[in-house]
């Protein structure tokens, strides 16, 4: 439950336009049980594939025999490498993944090879049946090694993925003041519930294919699978298939090209389906990191520089790494000011699993260590955590350690203030009294498990407060397509835009209400019959989707102000819509906008661009970030510091919005993003011994439940952002970055509370031993 | 068919079973035979004469916390509602949870800490094992082919018991460590039984004997200085490893918080809520 303490937009926006929260059109479906996820569609006469694995993070792949696959009755296909007509490896920023191992398996869970067969269980005795010999090798599972050189290359592109340094101001200034920890992230895992499936249906006589697919960004996947198969891009058509959560895990590449090759090769139709297990080795994680971190500070706190180190462990294969450290990097100061920094930054390869892109995108990492060190600066200064960072807040026109101008609206002391103005939880450790005087164990920590009385129970508060990068960086051009057509009265939007859970699917409509005056809003189909939306990912779609659908509207207005103006003798540049009509002001002129249409068609199609923004020069130093989003955290946690278990009770939070265009969605997103960033703080950790995964399923990679997540009390700091099309920010990120360092301080706190020291904290997720040992 | 062949598999909710099927670790080459509609595996019975209950094996958590059943044993109905989420305890049997014999069985810490008996049935009659014996190992029973459980036997003592439980989450989570306190006010004895921290459910007879000493009986109190060495001697007598889920220094510590703490539940003349003072 959350409750929004105050939010500006109000007003008489119509119902279903900007502003206000329409049902979602795939709403009632999802929750009814009736949306076609891409693990339901199916066609006639269709074959399922399966994927062999690697067992080993290591071995070279000696030799592979299909001899007793073959023999299975209802065996259709085996394919390995040498069955990969095009380019034999893929990834999102350097092709360097093959699509099955060839000589060397990386990590566990590489794809080997994979089959096809009339039904999933003859597929897995099929897979069972494939023997591989292994010539097993020595893993390369510490990514400190890599660094130093230690083990020979594990990739021919070497086992460091990218360095980067920044350097700014004057690197030799020393503070009054100096703080200095290390902090280490686990291994998060997206844990979308929808598991990864696909579709591929060949066109006759293999000249293409169609893959209906549930991904974060068709094009993309689109020019990969395109090469991989060494087919023209237009011989590969992508239709969204329903999407069942993303969070960064469905940016790259997983069952996509193995479902187009087998149905390629059989000239028939190819589900694939991952199961969770197998889910959890074929797509990305969030990157491990150890970060080591310095401030010097004036004696009343003001920083005056950061020093920093940070480790990436990107696992076997590039993936995004090197664009997530320099997220990482270049927000290394937080939303504070910071003149000087030396920063080294290392994105390395191992035998571990691959990692690639998750919501905060190295965000989160960097605001867990730089977080942790305000509080500890505060400490050492003697000053209030939240007076701390109200006064290094930044500020528009402030710069950050790259040199770049943060030119958007900056509302960073605001969303602290607003934050610390919301109300404490008024209920006391356990609950309000159940009838008979004892406490409501439920909301205890320790839950079910009865493990507390309220008497063995702290209380504590902590702080968070984040920065993040919106859209993509260094340079990259990641604009967004979309077409208007209006015809009979009745508006059709199409993009290519992923609608995984977003809600882009409600906002687009809301955007063509507001701006043509016409409330019957249709979507055509998501796919790649349209130009590029670029990623759902980066926070970026509704300033960049949501950008093109306005600009797409636009010039679908500006054609009905034309024919408006001609038929009625008015002047097309004096016309505004007004609700549901379009209106001349002056002489007070008005039709409604479906009558103003009747009989015409409209089509415009238009792209969005962003400004450019620039690479990284060797000193760190150049403007790669295209805008910048905010947002504070308190948490409000109760601990058991005998037994180490863990309640958070609330999360107040005061997001920097720019413009709420569903409120409803905008809360969604914040509460969803905090519930990440509780697992993150406090049990959600991908597991790897020696480079073997061991807690690849739901019993025991552990997601918040209804009984760990607490009500959220949200204000939203509405002040437009002029940079933005829409005046809106993108929301889904934030709300994940600084809730984990808040709750993490705020069990800090308690634990102070019980013997004046408390425990330093310095890795996430806190585990139990972590706090009672 | 039990009677006949001895590949068969028994099927109760399948909250295991079908799990294990699922993920491919687990491959029926016979016949799968769902024992859950059976009516005699599906009741229960008190026999206040013989002061026992007696439970069919394939009882439903979500029955075992009905009040009727949860008055006689309130450690089962609190281990009950610690089992995964109310889908799960709709589904999933006390003669599952035995079935499987996992470490983190969260019946059988009440089954061992109450000297529980299991009753199994086969073509060439019933027999009858203690509890502790009819867990052999990590999922190893004492079950023979062709071998039912129909039914566990506890007795309704009258005295304080409770059950805890430790898993890093809230609810819906499998123990790391487990611990169910038994007090026997006519027989002068408590009892205690370990989840998570052994191969098998543990029972811990030092500390056992140590606190049964060193209660008083009348006033159901004991001294701050026992309770502590009470939790101490429980940590002794587990014998945890380290594992993805926790690590072995964890376990044990917990174990003895947790008996400590249900310890001082009993002796304590308000007790938590749902449990008799
Ligand atoms: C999401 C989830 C959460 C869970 N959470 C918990 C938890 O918190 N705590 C916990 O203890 N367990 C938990 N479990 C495990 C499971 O629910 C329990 O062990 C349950 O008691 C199993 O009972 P069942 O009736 O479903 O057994 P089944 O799966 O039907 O059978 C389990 C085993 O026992 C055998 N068997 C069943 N009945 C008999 C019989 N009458 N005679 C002989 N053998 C028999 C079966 O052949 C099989 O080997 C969870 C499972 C899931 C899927």
């Amino acid at each position: 439950m959350t409750i929004v303490e105050e939010t500006a937009t109000t007003g008489t926006a119509r119902h279903g336009a900007l502003g206000t929260s329409p049902t979602r059109p795939d709403g009632v479906a999802k929750v009814q049980g009736s949306f076609e996820f891409s693990s339901d569609i199916s066609a006639d006469g269709c074959l399922w594939g399966a994927t062999l694995r690697s067992p080993h993070p290591y071995a070279r792949i000696v030799s592979i025999d299909p001899s007793a696959a073959w023999q299975i009755d209802g065996v259709q296909a085996v394919i390995t490498a040498e069955d990969v007509p095009g380019q034999m490896t893929y990834g999102l920023i350097s092709q360097d993944q093959p699509v099955f191992a060839g000589d060397v398996v990386r990590y566990v869970g590489e794809p080997v090879a994979a089959v096809a067969a009339d039904d999933p269980e003859t597929c897995r005795r099929a897979i069972e049946a494939l023997a591989v010999e292994y010539e097993v090798l020595d893993p390369l599972t510490d990514a400190e090694a890599a660094i130093a050189g230690d083990h020979p290359p594990i990739h021919p592109d070497g086992n460091v993925i990218r360095h980067q340094r920044i350097v700014c101001g004057d690197p030799d200034a020393t503070g009054e003041v100096v703080v200095e920890g290390t902090y280490e992230i686990g291994m998060q895992d997206q844990a979308f519930l929808g598991l990864e499936a696909a579709l591929a249906i060949p066109d006759p006589g293999g000249k293409g294919v169609e893959l209906h697919i549930a991904t974060q960004w068709l094009h993309e996947d689109r020019a990969q699978i395109a090469a991989c198969l060494g087919l023209p891009e237009d011989a590969v058509r992508l239709v969204l298939g329903g999407v069942g959560g993303a969070f960064g895990a469905r940016e790259d590449i997983s069952l996509q090209v193995h479902t187009c090759l087998l149905a390629l090769r059989l000239a028939r139709p190819v589900r694939m389906a991952y199961s969770r297990a197998e889910s959890f080795l074929g797509h990305v994680h969030r990157h491990p990191a150890t970060i080591w971190m310095r401030h010097h500070a004036t004696g009343t706190g003001e920083i005056v520089k950061i020093e920093s180190r940070m480790v990436f462990d990107g696992g076997a294969y590039a993936s995004t790494s090197s664009a997530v450290l320099v997220n990482a990097i270049t927000l290394a100061q937080g939303p504070y000011r910071c003149p000087n920094a030396v920063v080294d930054g290392w994105a390395v390869r191992t035998n571990h699993l691959p990692c690639g892109a998750m919501r905060g995108f190295g965000a989160v990492q960097a605001c867990f260590a730089y977080e942790t060190q305000m509080d500890r600066l505060a400490a050492a200064c003697d000053v209030d955590p939240v007076d701390l960072r109200i006064l290094n807040a930044m500020r528009t026109g402030d710069t950050l350690i790259t040199g770049q101008p943060v030119l958007n609206v900056a509302p960073v002391a605001e969303c602290i203030r607003e934050t610390a103005a919301l109300p404490l939880p008024d209920e006391p450790v356990g609950g309000a009294p159940m009838p008979d005087g004892g406490p409501d164990v439920m909301k205890l920590p320790g839950g079910a498990g009865r493990t507390a009385d309220a008497s063995n129970i702290v209380r504590g508060i902590g702080w968070g407060a984040s920065i993040k990068n919106l859209m993509y960086s260094e340079a990259f051009d990641d604009y967004s397509t979309a077409r208007c057509r209006i015809e009979d009265g009745v508006v059709t939007l199409k993009f290519a835009t992923a609608e995984v859970g977003q809600g882009f699917v409600t906002l687009a409509p809301q955007i063509a209400r507001t701006v043509l005056g016409i409330d019957d809003v249709r979507l055509d189909r998501i796919d790649t019959l349209i130009g590029s939306s670029g990623s759902t990912s980066a926070s970026r779609q509704t300033w960049m989707s949501g950008g093109a659908v306005n600009a797409a509207c636009l010039a679908v207005r500006a054609k009905i102000f034309e024919h408006v103006a001609s038929s009625n003798g008015l002047d097309a540049e004096t016309l505004l819509i007004d609700g549901t009509d379009i209106v001349e002001p002056a002489t007070g002129w008005r039709q409604d906008a479906v009558e103003a249409c009747a009989g015409q068609t409209f089509d415009e199609t238009a792209e969005y661009h962003h400004p450019p923004t620039t690479e990284l020069d060797e000193h760190g130093q150049g403007s790669p970030h295209t805008a910048f989003a905010f947002v504070a955290h308190r948490a409000v946690v109760d601990v058991d510091p005998d037994l180490g278990l863990v309640k958070v009770v609330q999360i107040a939070t005061a997001q920097d919005v720019g413009r709420a265009l569903n409120p409803l969605s905008v809360i969604g997103q914040i509460e969803g993003g905090i519930a990440q960033g509780l697992g993150l703080a406090v049990m959600e950790e991908i597991i790897q011994i020696d480079g073997v995964i061991r807690n690849g399923n739901f019993t025991d990679y552990l997601l918040p439940t209804f009984l760990d997540m607490p009500p959220v009390v949200a204000t939203l700091i509405e002040e437009p952002d002029p940079l933005a099309p829409l005046g809106a920010k993108g929301v889904g990120e934030p709300p994940t970055i600084s809730s984990t360092p808040a709750i993490v301080a705020a069990i800090r706190d308690a634990l102070r509370q019980v013997d004046g020291v408390g425990k330093p904290l310095h890795r996430v997720p806190v585990r139990p031993g972590d706090i009672c040992l | 068919m039990l009677a006949e062949r001895d590949d068969v598999t028994l099927l109760a909710g399948g909250t295991d079973a079908m799990v294990e099927i699922n993920d491919g670790h687990r491959r029926p080459q016979g016949p799968v035979v769902a024992v859950n509609r059976i009516p005699d595996l599906r009741s229960w019975r008190h026999d206040r004469a013989a002061g026992t209950l007696t439970i069919g094996a394939c009882v439903t958590y979500t029955e075992l916390m009905d009040p009727a059943i949860a008055t006689l044993v309130p450690a089962l109905a609190e281990a009950s509602r610690t089992v995964g989420s109310p889908q799960i305890r709709n589904a999933g049997t006390l003669g599952g949870n035995l079935g499987t014999c996992s470490p983190a069985g969260d019946g059988l810490p009440v089954l061992a800490a109450l000297d529980a008996t299991v009753t199994l049935a086969s073509r060439s009659g019933t027999r009858t094992m203690p509890v502790t014996e009819f867990m052999v190992g990590v999922k190893r029973t004492a079950i023979e082919p062709g071998e039912l459980i129909t039914e566990v036997t506890l007795p309704v003592v009258d005295g304080w018991q409770g059950y805890a439980k430790v898993g890093v989450r809230n609810a819906m989570v499998i123990a790391i460590a487990s611990t169910c306190v038994v007090f026997d006010r006519a027989a002068q004895t408590v009892r205690v039984a370990l989840g998570s921290v052994g191969p098998t459910i543990l029972r811990c007879p030092d500390a056992e004997a140590h606190l049964a000493s060193h209660v008083d009986w009348n006033t159901m109190s004991a001294a701050a200085d026992d309770l502590d060495r009470f939790g101490t001697l429980v940590s002794d007598a587990s014998r945890p490893i380290t594992d993805h889920r926790s690590s072995a220094e964890y376990r044990r510590h917990a174990v003895g918080v947790l008996a400590r703490r249900l310890a001082q539940r009993a002796a304590t003349p308000a007790g938590p809520p749902g449990a008799p003072a």
